[in-house]
């Protein structure tokens, strides 16, 4: 609702995208998209004129040199901060125009942890699904998942960066989204953890879901579409 | 709703973790209240007469404290990406990090006013007045300051800019919070101006949420 009046002052006369990309379409039902997307971040025009398009069960992998806008594009994703033109879609409906919605369907991993040393890993994947409105019964699976059963009673504190990761990885799938939204998520992940985060966001694109992760790394699986930011440099 | 409690609940059992911040906070409270009989000399009719206000002004120090991280740690960790992008409604959450600052440090201070009021000769009809404007008057001490600790949350020096937000916010209060016990003191009824230091503290409760959620929006961009 506090959108609505930068959505209705944007101007609407460049509607035809830049360039499109589009994933196959594997349930059909949801899909996520961005129409003439620009980001300015302090004055200065981080991207402009983006566009793509990801349907369920699709990931998209965001690519580009540091700077080029991946995690402002991301927190863009959030429903964080808003575009200075253009609009970002779900199944057709701008995102601007119900943002509480939104955010109920993004899950977002962003660079920082979001770990209080005091509490146990446990603590913290109970307290982000109740965060979210959900019961605290998929805490278990989230553990599993990324082999963090037997730190569950560990404070943070003493956990180690990867561990760290794993904990802020596991609010994925504590508390259920549609859309998870993935910034460097596998930094600091030795190897069997990275194998671990490409068999969930796997397990969650079988279920319908979408994934928009930014990475250096070729994780990216099968049916993978790949979004490069900052190639065009302003002359 | 429950979004709200398990935050209050997450921000206590954090505090009770961290045993020693809320102990620095009380024997701040203690240590700069027994400043004064050093300052203004140990006459107890002399001290008598400024006890309300310095227990009143130490535990508005005390409080400031506390809100200076309030949700300047959030925002250092990433949590406030997580808050904001929940889908509980941002107000609600920003009430809920005030609720808990307040049953983790105003309480507190609360509990031992009694003894540090002692310690400043308080005559003896002040004591129960004493204890229910800082009950009436502490929650909105804490929303105006939780609006101010939303607006510094990216400030270098935010604890200074917090203080220069909100202790021209508090002067009511104090005002009224004063002249409550006073009037006590004097053999008066104290209920009108317990009833406006109410007022006050549910009017920062109408405007405290929508400011706090207004602020910590803007910080997360």
């Amino acid at each position: 609702m506090y959108r609505s009046a930068r959505q209705f002052f944007s101007p609407c006369f460049f509607l035809l995208p830049a360039s499109s990309i589009d994933c196959a379409p594997m349930i059909g039902r949801a899909s996520f998209e961005a129409h003439d997307l620009a980001c300015l971040r302090g004055g200065r025009i981080v991207f402009a004129r983006l566009a793509f398009r990801v349907d369920a069960g699709g990931l998209l992998v965001l690519r580009g040199p540091n700077g080029a806008g991946k995690s402002s594009l991301l927190r863009m994703m959030a429903g964080l901060i808003g575009p200075a033109h253009g609009a970002l879609l779900w199944n057709g409906d701008d995102i601007a125009d119900d943002p509480d919605a939104h955010r109920a369907r993004v899950s977002y991993a962003g660079h920082s942890d979001a770990l209080k040393p005091a509490l146990t890993v446990a603590e913290h994947l109970v307290f982000h699904a109740k965060l979210r409105g959900h019961a605290a019964d998929k805490v278990a699976a989230a553990l599993d998942a990324f082999a963090l059963t037997k730190l569950a009673e560990l404070p943070a504190r003493l956990l180690s960066q990867g561990q760290r990761k794993r904990v802020a990885l596991g609010r994925l799938i504590a508390a259920p989204a549609p859309l998870w939204l993935l910034d460097e998520p596998t930094n600091g992940l030795d190897a069997d953890s990275t194998a671990r985060l490409e068999a969930a966001i796997a397990a969650h694109r079988e279920t319908g879901g979408i994934v928009v992760a930014a990475t250096h790394l070729d994780f990216a699986g099968a049916g993978a579409t790949t979004l490069t930011l900052g190639e065009r440099k302003a002359a | 709703m429950n979004a709200a409690f398990a935050l209050i609940a997450r921000d206590v059992r954090l505090a009770w973790r961290h045993p020693n911040e809320i102990a620095t906070i009380l024997a701040f409270f203690v240590i700069a209240a027994s400043l004064f009989p050093f300052g203004i000399g140990p006459e107890p009719q002399i001290l008598a007469r400024v006890a309300i206000g310095i227990v009143w002004v130490t535990a508005l120090l005390a409080c400031l404290m506390s809100l200076d991280r309030l949700f300047q740690a959030e925002a250092e960790d990433g949590s406030l990406d997580l808050l904001v992008g929940a889908p509980a409604p941002l107000e609600l959450l920003a009430l809920a990090k005030v609720a808990a600052q307040w049953i983790t440090t105003a309480l507190p201070l609360i509990a031992i006013s009694p003894i540090v009021a002692t310690m400043l000769h308080l005559p003896a009809e002040g004591y129960a007045t004493l204890l229910l404007t800082l009950v009436l008057g502490t929650p909105g001490l804490s929303l105006f300051g939780g609006i101010g600790a939303a607006l510094s949350v990216n400030a270098r020096r935010g604890g200074a800019l917090l203080a220069l937000i909100v202790l021209p916010l508090t002067v009511p209060i104090l005002i009224f919070a004063v002249a409550a016990v006073d009037a006590a003191i004097a053999g008066l009824s104290p209920r009108p101006h317990l009833f406006l230091l109410a007022g006050l503290s549910v009017f920062a409760l109408t405007i405290a949420p929508f400011a706090m959620a207004a602020s910590l929006r803007q910080a997360a961009e």
